[in-house]
This record gives C-alpha cells, sequence and structure tokens, in this order.
C-alpha cells in the first residue's frame, strides 16, 4: 500500500476524533435542548484563544486548557441563560436567528478585541516517524483527548442520573416534571457539558492550527454537515459520520487537493441528504 | 391528605374544570369516572402540576400544592402514572425505573425499592435489559406503574391504566391496583372502565364537562341509575 495514502488514513481518523467531539456536543444540546447552537464552532474559538493568551501569559499548557474547558463551559451556561432560554418556546426559526447574531458576535467581538491576525501558540510539538510515515503528536494527542472525552460523555450518560435524564429527555419532554426532573436543570447542565466540549476542542485545535475571529467558519459548516449527515440529535450516527466526512477530507486532499475534497465531502452530502434525508443511521 | 377545593383550571382561555372538589384520605382508593373530554386528565394533570390551577386550593397532607411545579410536586410524595403510559421507549425498563427514582431521598434507597417492583411484577425483572417500547400493552403498563411507584409515594395517581389494552390484560391491570393498594398506597384512578373500576376503589366521583355531577361510595354509585344507564350500559 502507498504509505502516503495510509498517512492520509490516518490524518483522517486523527482529524475524525477531533471533529466527532465537537460533534457529540452539538448533538447533545439539540437532543436535549432541541435548539441547534449555530454559533457552536465560535465556542471552539473562544477555547482556543483563551488557551493561546493564558500560554503566552505564561500559564503551562495543562493549566491554561482546563481553565479553558472551564471558562467555555461557563460560556454555555451565558448562552443558554441570556439567548436560548428566553426562545425556548419560540419558533424555531427565531432561535436559529438568535444563535446566528451569537455568531456574528462572538466573531466580531473577537476581531475587535484581538485584530485578525492569525496567532500560533508557539508550542511545538514532536513528529513522530513509524517507519516511513509521519504522524504529528499533536494529532494523536487531539484524538487521544477527543476519545477520552467522548468516553467520558458515553459513562456520565449511562451512568448517572443526570444521563440518564438527558437521554430520557429528547424522547418525552412534557412528562420529565412528574419524574421529578427539574428541566431548567438539565438544560443548564447540557449547556455547560457541551460548552465543556467546545472549550476541550479548542484546546485541541489551537495545538494544531492559528486561530483568529473566524476559524469557527472552518469548523462550524463542517460539524453541522456531519451532524446532520449523522441524523440531528443521532449521538452515534454523528460519531459514525465524523470519520467517513474526516476520510473524504483527508484522503481526497492526497489524490487532489484539499479543496476539492472539502467539494467532494459536501457533494456526497448533498446526495446522501437526498438518499437518507433523516441521516445515515435513521430508523 | 389530597383535597381540592373549587378548583378551575384549563389550557389558555379554554377552561376544562369548574370548581372541582374532591377528597382521598390517607389509605384509600379513589376513582374518577365519567366520559371523553370531561376533565378528568385535566384534573390529573393539575394536581401533579403540569397545569396550572387558575382558581381554587389544592392541598397535600395539609400543605398548599399551589404554584408548584411538576418536580417539587413528585418531592412531597405524589407520583403519576401518565394516561398512555408515556415510557420512555428507546430506554430500557431498567433505565425507566432508574429515572422514576430522580428525586434525591428516592437514590437513596433504589436497590431497595428496584427489588420491591421487582418482587411485585416479577415480569419486568426478566424484560429489565429489554427496550420499553418492545413490551406488550400489559408490561408496558407495569413499567409505567412501577416506575412511578420508584419516587417512593405516599399518593399514586393512575390515568386510564386500562386504556388501549385487550381485555384480559385489562382485568390483570385491576390486579395489579389490588395490589398496590395491598402496598399500603393511596390510589386515585382515572377511568372509563366504570364497572371493574368500581370494584377496586372505596369511593368514586362522577365528573361531566368538567364538574363533579355524583360523588358516593363504590357500592352506591354501583346502584346508581343514572351511573348504571350512562356508564355500565345496564
Amino acid at each position: 500500500m502507498d504509505i502516503y495514502l495510509l498517512e492520509a488514513v490516518i490524518n483522517g481518523l486523527l482529524l475524525g476524533g477531533v471533529l466527532a467531539l465537537l460533534a457529540l456536543g452539538l448533538n447533545l444540546i439539540f437532543g436535549v435542548i432541541d435548539v441547534v447552537w449555530i454559533a457552536y464552532a465560535d465556542l471552539v474559538m473562544c477555547g482556543m484563544y483563551a488557551v493561546y493568551w493564558l500560554h503566552l501569559w505564561g500559564w503551562p499548557l495543562t493549566a491554561a486548557c482546563a481553565a479553558a474547558v472551564a471558562a467555555v463551559a461557563v460560556l454555555g451556561l451565558l448562552v443558554h441563560v441570556l439567548i436560548i432560554a428566553p426562545v425556548l418556546r419560540a419558533a424555531p426559526i427565531n432561535q436559529l436567528l438568535a444563535t446566528g447574531g451569537l455568531l456574528f458576535f462572538l466573531q466580531s467581538f473577537a476581531t475587535l478585541l484581538f485584530g485578525t491576525d492569525f496567532r500560533n501558540i508557539g508550542v511545538r510539538l514532536p513528529i513522530i516517524e513509524l517507519g516511513e510515515i509521519y504522524i504529528s503528536f499533536a494529532r494523536l494527542l487531539a484524538f487521544g483527548f477527543a476519545l477520552v472525552g467522548a468516553v467520558a460523555l458515553y459513562v456520565f450518560l449511562k451512568r448517572t442520573y443526570l444521563g440518564v435524564a438527558i437521554r430520557a429527555i429528547s424522547q418525552d419532554r412534557e412528562i420529565m416534571g412528574l419524574m421529578g426532573v427539574d428541566q431548567r436543570r438539565i438544560y443548564l447542565v447540557t449547556s455547560a457539558i457541551g460548552g465543556a466540549l467546545a472549550g476541550l476542542g479548542g484546546c485541541l485545535l489551537v495545538l494544531q492550527y492559528d486561530v483568529h475571529p473566524f476559524i469557527g467558519n472552518t469548523f462550524g459548516p463542517l460539524i453541522f454537515m456531519i451532524c446532520v449527515l449523522g441524523g440531528l440529535g443521532n449521538m452515534i450516527g454523528g460519531f459514525i459520520a465524523s470519520f467517513i466526512i474526516s476520510q473524504i477530507i483527508s484522503i481526497g486532499g492526497y489524490y487532489y487537493s484539499t479543496e476539492w475534497a472539502y467539494v467532494l465531502a459536501f457533494t456526497l452530502f448533498i446526495v446522501l441528504m437526498f438518499i437518507r434525508p433523516r441521516g445515515i443511521l435513521a430508523r | 391528605m389530597l383535597s381540592l377545593a373549587a378548583v378551575s383550571a384549563g389550557y389558555g382561555s379554554f377552561r376544562a374544570l369548574f370548581e372541582v372538589s374532591l377528597e382521598v384520605a390517607a389509605g384509600e382508593a379513589v376513582g374518577v369516572i365519567g366520559p371523553n373530554g370531561a376533565g378528568k386528565t385535566t384534573m390529573m394533570r393539575v394536581i401533579s402540576g403540569i397545569v396550572p390551577l387558575v382558581a381554587g386550593a389544592m392541598t397535600f397532607d395539609g400543605k398548599s400544592l399551589a404554584g408548584l411545579s411538576a418536580h417539587r410536586i413528585v418531592e412531597r410524595g405524589i407520583a403519576h402514572v401518565p394516561e398512555n403510559r408515556r415510557l420512555f421507549p428507546r430506554l430500557t425498563v431498567e433505565d425507566n425505573l432508574r429515572i422514576g427514582a430522580f428525586i434525591a431521598p428516592a437514590r437513596a434507597r433504589i436497590a431497595e425499592r428496584m427489588a420491591w417492583v421487582y418482587d411485585l411484577f416479577p415480569r419486568l425483572k426478566e424484560r429489565r435489559e429489554q427496550l420499553a417500547g418492545t413490551l406488550s400493552g400489559g408490561e408496558q403498563q407495569m413499567c409505567a406503574i412501577g416506575r412511578a411507584l420508584m419516587s417512593g409515594p405516599k399518593l399514586l395517581l393512575m390515568d386510564e391504566p386500562s386504556a388501549g389494552l385487550a381485555p384480559l390484560v385489562v382485568q390483570q391491570v385491576f390486579d395489579l391496583v389490588r395490589r398496590i393498594r395491598a402496598e399500603g398506597l393511596t390510589v386515585l384512578i382515572v377511568e372509563q372502565n366504570v364497572q371493574q373500576v368500581l370494584d377496586v376503589v372505596d369511593r368514586a366521583y362522577l365528573l361531566e364537562v368538567g364538574r363533579i355531577r355524583l360523588a358516593g361510595s363504590s357500592a352506591e354509585l354501583k346502584d346508581n341509575d343514572l351511573i348504571r344507564r350512562s356508564y355500565m350500559g345496564l
């Protein structure tokens, strides 16, 4: 087998891990609260800036990452309390407009604060050589932490009372109160977890990419496409779709160019939407 | 134990209940019968806090329930088996039971309660890993009742437990109600199956177009001409 192709497959797998983590966060929020956070990737951008600045101010990378995850979790809470909660019973289009407005707000605010410079955190992680294959340690690390995040979420959803309530709420919203569950509390916890996952995504991406106010536009559409492809709210579907899309981008990028690979991915997406409009794992 | 005094409620501008008064004493089983659309389900939903009270007073163990949200009412000791069971179809039987024990005092005693529910309904124990949506109608009703029992209620509200079930299964459901009474729970049950519900309750109310029309012991109601003619087909 062509070792460059193998390298592309491995890179696709590693990219898929991070995309899967972000798709999980977005799907979790959609599944529980029934609102699509259009600005989700911009929370990732906030996380990236948080790590970047804290690290620049001399914080150790691990502390900066931990603080960024916590900060974006709080940001997730604020998004729910300030933006989602007031439009919770409004028409879906109004909810989309509200979170879409948040996207422009966050991007403009970041531009105002930090300018449009591309900033690199400047942490040089080694390149691993496996025979003739080169793998970036930053990507490997990102993949590992993304999987840890996904497994932690899975365990939380399976083993805890809040987790069971989160899985239940999308199946029957109205009767949650009869179970003694305070719906508002579930929404808050979910928003914080969604924020924390975005923050973790930011930590993992800032090690691989320059941060700038519009970086969310690079990942945002991709994450939405993945979630819709897997079936909005379907976490397993989103997880699988992440790896399909990342492989197309990575292998397509190897044979043609990254731009063409995106064209290919979105074309496949449109075709699949005609064949399986409710997602690849639709029941 | 539970007391409704001149309770009115509805949905938006639509009024479904007009000055309904009702009492349930500790240890009793009380039925509410009446035709479709009489407001029986609304009344249950008002008691458990899903539908807001518009006027009147509602107390449980002497304390007002007015204005409490549904999850607080569960904490006070009222569990509601909703109309059409409303299980979480894509959760396992055991997860459905687990979510019934969401409130803190119930979590502390979950192992004991789960054993109790499995003891009451051995069929649920056999099916505990199965998704609730794949259970038969009768098993789903057991699961819905079991889920409500997990919160450790003093009062169990049951909304049309026999609806949509085959005649033989209906009989089993009423047997379940008897067993729950035997466990010492107080039960308020809404039913259209008048003949059978009057066999398991001590007293009953007849609700028609949002008002209490009649009240009495089951023996009295079984002899009442209106009930016999309109609801028992005799």
